[in-house]
């Protein structure tokens, strides 16, 4: 059992949390220190894992094809580095974590089924 | 402890998490240690040299488990009853000597420091060679029967006796342990929490004594 004590520590803010979910296309500010110089690096990719969620040891693996090659990088959400966090494109899933994406080629390996696409198509 | 310490301080083991620095981005893996209650009895001097014996106590009781000589030492200074007592030496040639009444308090630590800390491991009973030793063990099948056995403790005629200190299976754990050069990660004055790098010894909610200068 956690004690209480570490609890609060590793709790966060969650009103201020940005609302994306697994299967969301998002876009990630990551700042970079090179030498003196800060810049900010932008990475957009489908979330496909989302870990610890409610915590600061928060952690999201997003995925995107470069070149038809996968890359994933995962990020430490309240990271200090990690600057911005943008929602892209919104999708459903019906899992919590997409590894089954990796196994999978050309345009079924990027394409989601949008949020609310049926509720929409009901209008 | 017999050597004469810089700064000190008693805590409780809260528990481990991780720290994300704000300056870095490096996520440190630290142990949370919560300050416990603390006075100082009396400063009376050893002798004439520098170094003097302190009395001290420490932790929350429960007044109706006191007794009443143990009460009376704190009535006598009129200060408020803590639950032990304990001697350490402390340095009284600082900037900051410690003076009857005082607390030992969290903003003498500072982020980065180096400090030493002493805490009583976890018992682990009567433990054979291979956990208590990192022996290796024998083999599990073909007709093997050594499976967890000590195996050969010496020579023969020659020494003709088993040598001292030979490690072998006994008690292990619940002892005091010291582990030296700990890194304070962060001090958090108002929730009275210590951070260090690293692993503490002693199961969560042990008293530990952090100082420096051993």
């Amino acid at each position: 059992m956690t004690s209480k004590i570490i609890q609060d520590l590793e709790a966060v803010d969650k009103e201020n949390a940005v609302a994306y979910g697994v299967g969301d296309t998002i876009n990630v500010h990551q700042l970079i220190r090179e030498g003196k110089k800060e810049r900010v690096q932008r990475y957009e990719g489908v979330v496909i894992s989302r870990r610890n969620k409610g915590n600061i040891k928060e952690v999201v693996t997003v995925r995107k094809i470069v070149d038809k090659v996968g890359v994933e990088k995962t990020f430490l959400v309240r990271s200090p580095l990690v600057s911005k966090i943008e929602i892209v494109r919104q999708a459903s899933v019906r899992r919590a974590k997409l590894f089954y994406l990796r196994d999978r080629k050309g345009t079924k390996a990027t394409r989601l089924k949008a949020k609310n696409e049926g509720v929409k198509a009901n209008a | 402890m017999k050597k004469v310490v810089k700064k000190l301080g008693i805590f409780k083991k809260v528990g481990m998490t991780q720290l994300i620095m704000e300056d870095t981005g490096n996520v440190v893996s630290v142990t949370a240690l919560k300050l416990v209650p603390s006075v100082v009895m009396d400063t009376s001097e050893e002798n004439e040299t520098d170094p003097k014996r302190i009395v001290l106590g420490y932790g929350t009781p429960r007044l109706s488990r006191c007794t009443k000589p143990h009460m009376g030492q704190f009535k006598k200074r009129s200060l408020d009853v803590h639950k032990w007592l304990t001697e350490v030496l402390f340095d009284q040639s600082t900037d900051t000597p410690l003076s009857v009444g005082e607390s030992l308090s969290l903003s003498q630590f500072v982020s980065d420091e180096r400090v030493f800390v002493r805490s009583k491991s976890k018992g682990r009973g009567f433990s054979g060679t291979i956990r208590r030793w990192n022996f290796r063990r024998g083999p599990e099948t073909h007709g093997s029967k050594s499976h967890r056995i000590t195996g050969s403790i010496g020579g023969g005629t020659t020494p003709g006796r088993v040598l001292k200190g030979k490690k072998m299976a006994g008690q292990y754990g619940n002892t005091m342990v010291t582990v030296q050069g700990l890194r304070v990660v962060r001090v958090d004055e108002s929730e009275g929490l210590l951070f260090l790098a690293g692993g503490v010894p002693g199961a969560e909610g042990g008293l530990v004594v952090v100082g420096v200068g051993l």
